[in-house]
């Protein structure tokens, strides 16, 4: 009897703990749309918890801001990350596929290789990227964003994995004999039976492109070709506490709703992926 | 080992899938690398619109890091990772712990694992934007403690270094607690129900198992996260680079590693963005090495 009062007292417990978390996860965010249907002169009397009317006032005022455009933020953060979830799928792909189902003399270097570098920090070498982009000629534009992530080395390493327990070498084989060429066999063979592992690395892939801000600030100018990181960064470093601050919130939701929807959506596949990755980022 | 099948036929194969990634890397990752340890030898600075350099100065620009504020940098870095590892380690611990006990019956906890991983998604400076502006003197938060009667005049939340340095931890903390808790849980279930059993019939208590037997088993998994946690601290940069506006406010007392690195690439000190860049490289070879160390013995023992 005692040891069920205990245990009914540690399950309230329990509850109460993940509610104060799962409260702190979410206040913010919900502060952030109240807000951001609040018109300037409602937010200076206070916060009030309840939404408003502004919020189409709002999001016309972002949509129709010249120095601060954030909507072809959006497009070209969609156009970069989406380029570089495929690219960086196929060709991790590839990789893992090169490294798993032939044998030849460097393999083992190779993949050691890839494996010592697996964490490595993109930082480290910037200074050295950016003079190399700018005299390639690439400075401020997206090709610096998108072309490095064929040589993912976490996201080869993920697929590696995969490749090693879906993917018997005997289908390979299999495949061989009656005929298909080994670029054949990638693409219709193996390419649809790592489906699985393609879409929550191009998810990841997605996310973390999207996020980017320390490369790309190195590398784009122009305010038409900035990404929506650079966009919040330059809204920061100007004076915006004078600001509409009905837009400012307007313009914090446009750059971390589309994600949070997109996430609410497929938070079944990314939880899982975090569980199966275990090694990766 | 694999089947010895017509490899030697088919090498050329592998060598050509995997050649894009290797010119990839030899390209943007490599070049760079070789060209910041090399600028890092050399003084090369713009003052103005003059370019000075690039002129071969030894080991001067390493010496002259030292000597500026680059360690105290680095206690920053150091400071608000601890600050963030600490409870995010902690209350991930315990959170998997609960979830992945069976005689525990929580309600909701596919809500509460999509929840506790939700702020890993958000963009980093977006989210740092978002805490400024909340946690400012005319902000929503000052109001709502205001109204409760909490304090009677607004907080200045970022004008002390405490405040600062605590928000920062603070949204790292709630950033990356979730993914640790996902990752822990899935080690902790992957111990085999035996075990548990086992010590069950023995009459271990759900602390003296939590501290005796889940513990040890999946340490290699909490050595794995500590040190991939030191590597993304090192690497901090969006959250205290927006919160601050670049200047590690106050007194550059959150100033992190990176951002150091970035003001020195945006007035285009090259020579001095180099050495620092080689600082950065070795600590994180080493802790490189120590991952690749890690990985390499789970996978032998497969």
């Amino acid at each position: 009897m005692k040891l069920k009062k205990g245990k009914y007292f540690t399950s309230i417990l329990i509850h109460l703990v993940l509610i104060i978390l799962a409260f702190m996860c979410l206040f913010f965010f919900y502060v952030l749309i109240i807000n951001a249907t609040h018109s300037h002169a409602d937010l200076q009397k206070g916060f009030s918890a309840l939404p408003g009317k502004s919020f189409i006032e709002n999001f016309k005022n972002v949509a129709n801001d010249g120095s601060f455009p954030m909507f072809k933020g959006i497009v070209n953060s969609i156009i970069i990350s989406t380029s570089c979830a495929v690219i960086c799928t196929y060709f991790s792909s590839l990789t893992a596929y090169g490294l798993y189902a032939y044998n030849f003399k460097l393999k083992k270097f190779a993949f050691t290789f890839i494996m010592a570098i697996l964490v490595m920090p993109t930082q480290v070498t910037a200074m050295g990227f950016l003079k190399l982009i700018t005299r390639m000629g690439m400075y401020d534009t997206f090709f610096p964003l998108i072309i490095p992530s064929i040589a993912s080395p976490a996201v080869f390493y993920f697929m590696y994995s995969y490749l090693q327990s879906a993917l018997p070498l005997s289908l390979v084989e299999a495949a061989r004999i009656d005929g298909s060429g080994e670029f054949r066999t990638f693409n219709r063979i193996v390419i649809p039976i790592m489906k699985p592992a393609i879409s929550v690395q191009a998810i990841f892939i997605f996310v973390g492109s999207w996020n980017n801000y320390f490369v790309p600030a190195l590398i784009i100018q122009s305010k038409s070709k900035m990404t929506v990181p650079i966009l919040i960064a330059t809204l920061r470093g100007a004076d915006y506490m004078n600001f509409d601050m009905g837009k400012i919130y307007m313009m914090i939701t446009a750059a971390i709703v589309p994600i949070i929807i997109a996430y609410l959506f497929l938070s079944k596949y990314i939880i899982a992926g975090v569980a199966l990755g275990g090694v990766k980022e | 080992m694999k089947k010895k099948h017509k490899s030697i036929s088919y090498g050329k194969w592998g060598y050509l899938f995997i050649l894009p990634f290797f010119i990839t890397f030899f390209v943007f990752s490599f070049i760079p690398l070789i060209n910041t340890i090399r600028y890092s030898f050399f003084e090369y600075y713009r003052s103005g619109i003059k370019e000075i350099g690039p002129n071969f100065i030894g080991i001067k620009n390493y010496a002259s890091l030292l000597e500026s504020d680059m360690l105290k940098y680095t206690g920053n870095t150091l400071i608000l990772w601890i600050i963030g590892f600490i409870p995010q380690i902690l209350i991930a611990l315990m959170l998997a712990g609960w979830f992945s006990d069976v005689r525990f019956k929580i309600h909701g906890k596919q809500f509460f694992k999509v929840v506790i991983y939700l702020p890993n998604m958000i963009m980093a400076s977006a989210f740092a934007l978002l805490f400024f502006t909340m946690f400012s003197t005319k902000g929503p938060i000052n109001s709502i403690l205001m109204s409760i009667g909490i304090t009677k005049s607004p907080i200045d939340f970022m004008g002390s270094v405490f405040g600062t340095r605590s928000l920062i931890g603070f949204m790292n903390f709630l950033m990356w607690f979730g993914n640790t808790t996902i990752m822990l849980m899935a080690a902790i279930m992957g111990i085999s129900t035996d075990i548990f059993e086992a010590v069950e019939i023995d009459g271990c208590n759900r602390i003296q198992r939590f501290f005796y037997i889940t513990l040890p088993l999946i340490k290699p998994i909490l050595a794995y996260t500590l040190i991939t946690s030191i590597i993304g601290g090192l690497q901090m940069f969006d959250v205290p680079q927006i919160l601050t506006n670049g200047h590690g406010n106050p007194d550059r007392t959150s100033m992190t590693l990176i951002m150091f690195l970035n003001n020195h690439l945006k007035s285009k000190n090259y020579g001095m963005a180099g050495a620092l860049s080689v600082y950065l490289f070795i600590i994180s070879g080493i802790l490189c090495m120590i991952v690749y160390k890690m990985i390499n013995g789970k996978n032998s023992e497969k």
